[in-house]
């Protein structure tokens, strides 16, 4: 009888971290094409416009930039929390914090115009910092699972967020569930003339270096791969494991938080209900699909923002519903996470002739 | 024509990317026989037992059992065939009992069949070979020799004809090893083969009839065990160099180092230390023997500052520890060897580099304002690297690659470094073969001759009386007796490690 098996792999060769991310993207493109089918399209139509639509135009391609933004700052956000083995799957609610303090800000009349945009970035990285500390702070002293605090923090922070705009910061013109515009003085200064990109895309690059300066080249960075990779070597070692634990979780918290003000300063210049699209999620994808390297979530994230972006005029063109972007994000978090056992394992073919 | 050979293994080989693990290896295995399997780590002892095991397959090679060729390609394929494994690490069900862990994988009959099914083998294997045990009894409530004379008898049952035993005297009391031997030779008196696995050479010398001696992957030699062969020969083979024993001068005892006084730690899942009272000075070894699971892990653990004392006098130089943590440890210079090397000392994935300034980051020397001087970090280790002998084929490698001795240098690399004043070894030894092993003694000679003082833990007796200035028997959380070296017999020892006798 023919077939394989799994070997335990004594190294990892250095090329599996490009191959693995593209072989889980193809083998996701060739499962979802299935659903092209179902849906009664051309698969080869529908790819090409999901992938080159947003890449056709230069206001496509500033697009793209645009909506990758969040996605950078919540891959880093995840990066940082996975590096260290702190499951934040938070990073939605966290953006959710920053972008309500970011939206408080910059409508506060009683602060000096120059200073809104710095505080609100100030703000609303400390906002997503203190709602990722309350589930480290629980995991630290209390040892409580850190994937289903950060998790129900989310829903917990939307569904408070809702209340506000149901309530107080209900817009008192419109009456629709949206927070007051912030002020001109607060919008982020844009980049490119005629489009939206915005400072946040600089802030978001910047970012992305900052950590991979931090996780190469500080004591901290080394700590949170260190206690990421073995927590009991690391606390023999005499690494503060709880103190480590929320300083990542503190990082992490301030970069979910940018992401929330850089589409308020950038995008929306409030807070509505359909705020993020679930950006915080799309952030574990894009983590994982980076191997946790903070440098490779930038290209990560602009391919996320390609299938959001391109998602429309595929259905457009096609008649395939857009939803097809989320199942392919979902689709190639299973893939990577597939294709990550081949970093330990290699696939081996049981020989049955004799020799 | 003679009868077929239980076991002939031919040609295997087996690569791992660069590396042979097995290179053309021929094996015979009789009925009757009980065969030593030799060699330095990574000298391909354990894949060639995997490959018969079914763990890996064999590149190129051939298998026969009882003449007829076999293609063994999983474990239960193995059992199949007749091949059982005892593993270093046992694979059992704590919470079991020792009955329905034997009928774990037996399916295919009722339940009600099964337990009388294997109530009866049981018998029949206690008859047979001795192996006694109780059929009610929770693993988690066995001996370590108990749960291996239950992991022994679930290959029995199981239809084991050739039985692999990987290191299998490890964690025993002489008296448990005894007990195992005698096993062994009523198995092979009836006609079974065995394959013994040990870097012990004494315990190889002394249970089995032919060795053979592999050596980067390959035959290095076999030998009959007739009384002809020395055991230092045999490691001579085995390194393919002379080998000679440590030489050790005699104890100069300093200023009390650790003092310990009534010490105690919490209960709950692990063992608790019951009030333990010692004290060492700089310039011996102490030596702390004991069976496994009597609190020897727990008192390396309160030295190494992992296990807060909830009791007692914990004194490090004359004075009480302050602030107790693994940092403060280090501060008041104790140097840490923990048991566990890859688990608890060193991080796998991490490169080398890395591991050896793990617990000294935040010294000025490799780091500045938070941030990393790489390059001393790569001084640090290449220096460390040269001086320890380590091979490795760079700072850079991922630590995990490292085998068993030199991960246990690149440990002592980190700990010696910084000239500890107390040094905790906990099984510094387990597992390395004799070149290693014979570094790491030498080692920490030259450190208790500089003054230090070593608290040495170990289950080889043989280790622990070759070093020990003294020996401290712990049984059940406390210390039985402390007995000098001259007058320390392993007999008396063994018999306080199962707790008889002792002065408390």
């Amino acid at each position: 009888m023919n077939g394989v098996r799994l070997e335990l792999r004594t190294q990892t060769p250095w090329w599996l971290n490009l191959v693995l991310p593209l072989a889980a993207i193809g083998l996701t493109l060739v499962l979802c094409s299935g659903l092209i089918v179902l849906a009664g399209a051309n698969v080869f139509t529908a790819y090409t416009k999901l992938f080159l639509s947003s890449l056709s135009t230069p206001f496509n391609l500033v697009e793209t930039v645009v909506k990758a933004t969040p996605l950078v700052f919540t891959g880093l956000a995840v990066t940082v929390a996975f590096r260290a083995k702190f499951w934040n799957i938070g990073a939605e609610g966290q953006l959710l914090a920053g972008a309500m303090a970011a939206a408080f800000i910059g409508a506060c009349e009683a602060l000096p115009a120059w200073s809104l945009v710095p505080l609100m970035v100030l703000g609303g990285a400390l906002a997503g910092s203190i709602w990722a500390l309350i589930p480290a702070v629980l995991k630290a002293r209390y040892k409580v699972d850190d994937v289903v605090t950060t998790l129900l923090l989310n829903f917990v922070l939307y569904y408070g967020m809702m209340a506000l705009l149901d309530g107080p910061w209900k817009d008192p013109l419109s009456g629709y569930p949206d927070s007051p515009d912030i002020r001109a003085a607060a919008e982020f200064p844009i980049l490119l003339r005629a489009t939206r990109l915005h400072l946040g895309a600089l802030l978001a690059a910047a970012a992305a270096a900052a950590v991979w300066l931090m996780m190469r080249h500080t004591t901290l960075g080394f700590e949170i791969s260190a206690v990421g990779e073995n927590l009991k070597a690391s606390r023999y070692a005499g690494i503060n494991i709880g103190a480590v634990i929320l300083l990542t979780a503190t990082t992490s918290g301030a970069l979910a938080g940018l992401a929330g003000v850089g589409e308020v300063g950038g995008i929306h210049f409030q807070v509505m209900a359909g705020l993020s699209p679930g950006y915080g999620y799309t952030g574990i994808v894009i983590a994982m699909l980076a191997r946790l390297n903070p440098i490779g979530v930038v290209p990560a994230a602009i391919f996320f923002a390609v299938v959001i972006t391109g998602a429309e005029a595929m259905s457009r063109a096609t008649g395939v519903p857009v939803f097809l972007a989320d199942v392919i994000q979902g689709m190639s978090l299973i893939t990577m996470l597939a294709a990550l056992m081949l970093t330990q394992y290699r696939i081996r073919a049981n020989r049955t002739e004799h020799e | 024509m003679e009868n077929p050979s239980l076991l002939e293994m031919r040609g295997i080989s087996k690569r791992f990317g660069h590396v042979r693990a097995n290179d053309g290896v021929d094996l015979t295995l009789n009925g009757g026989d009980i065969l030593g399997l030799l060699g330095e780590n990574g000298a391909g002892k354990t894949t060639l037992m995997n490959i018969l095991f079914g763990v890996y397959t064999p590149d190129s090679g051939r298998i026969a059992i009882a003449g007829r060729p076999v293609h063994i390609r999983s474990s239960s394929d193995a059992l199949a065939h007749g091949v059982g494994m005892v593993h270093q690490h046992f694979h059992l069900v704590a919470r079991h009992t020792v009955l329905e862990n034997l009928m774990v994988g037996q399916s295919g009959r009722g339940i009600r069949l099964d337990r009388n099914f294997i109530l009866q083998r049981m018998q029949d294997i206690e008859q047979r070979f001795g192996l006694h045990l109780v059929p009610g009894a929770r693993v988690s409530d066995l001996t370590i020799g108990e749960q291996q004379r239950l992991e022994i008898v679930k290959a029995l049952i199981r239809g084991a004809r050739i039985l692999i035993l990987d290191e299998p005297t490890a964690a025993l009391t002489p008296q448990e090893t005894e007990g195992l031997f005698t096993a062994l030779r009523a198995m092979a008196s009836q006609s079974m083969g065995v394959v013994f696995i040990s870097h012990k050479l004494h315990e190889v010398m002394a249970i089995t009839q032919r060795v053979v001696i592999l050596q980067q992957g390959k035959v290095a030699a076999e030998v009959l065990n007739d009384g002809t062969i020395s055991q230092r020969r045999l490691a001579e083979l085995m390194c393919g160099q002379e080998i000679s024993p440590p030489s050790k001068s005699s104890a100069k005892p300093g200023a009390v180092r650790l003092r310990m006084e009534n010490l105690r730690t919490p209960g709950g899942a692990r063992p608790s230390l019951k009030g333990v009272c010692l004290k060492i000075r700089g310039g011996e070894i102490l030596g702390i023997a004991g069976v496994s699971g009597n609190g020897q892990s727990e008192l390396a653990d309160v030295i190494a500052g992992m296990l807060p004392p909830a009791g007692g006098i914990l004194e490090i130089n004359g004075k009480p520890v302050p602030r107790y943590t693994p940092r403060s440890m280090q501060a008041l210079g104790v140097g840490r060897i923990p048991e566990d090397r890859m688990g608890t000392g060193l991080i796998p994935a991490l490169p080398l580099s890395s591991c050896m300034v793990l617990s000294r980051i935040q010294e000025f020397r490799f780091s500045r304002c938070g941030f990393l001087k790489h390059a001393a970090i790569r001084r640090f280790a290449d220096q460390q690297i040269e001086s320890f002998g380590i091979k490795a084929a760079g700072h850079q490698v991922r630590t995990g690659t490292l085998s068993g001795g030199n991960l246990q240098k690149a440990l002592l690399a980190r700990e010696l470094a910084w000239n500890p004043t107390l040094l905790l070894a906990a099984q510094p030894t387990r597992g390395l073969d004799v070149a290693a092993t014979r570094f790491v003694h030498q080692r920490f000679l030259e450190l208790r001759d500089r003054d230090c003082a070593i608290v040495l833990i170990s289950e080889d007796l043989e280790e622990l009386f070759a070093l020990s200035d003294r020996i401290a028997v712990m049984y059940e959380g406390r210390i039985m007796d402390i007995l000098d070296i001259q007058t320390a017999t392993v007999a008396n020892v063994g018999l306080l490690m199962a707790g008889v006798g002792g002065s408390k």
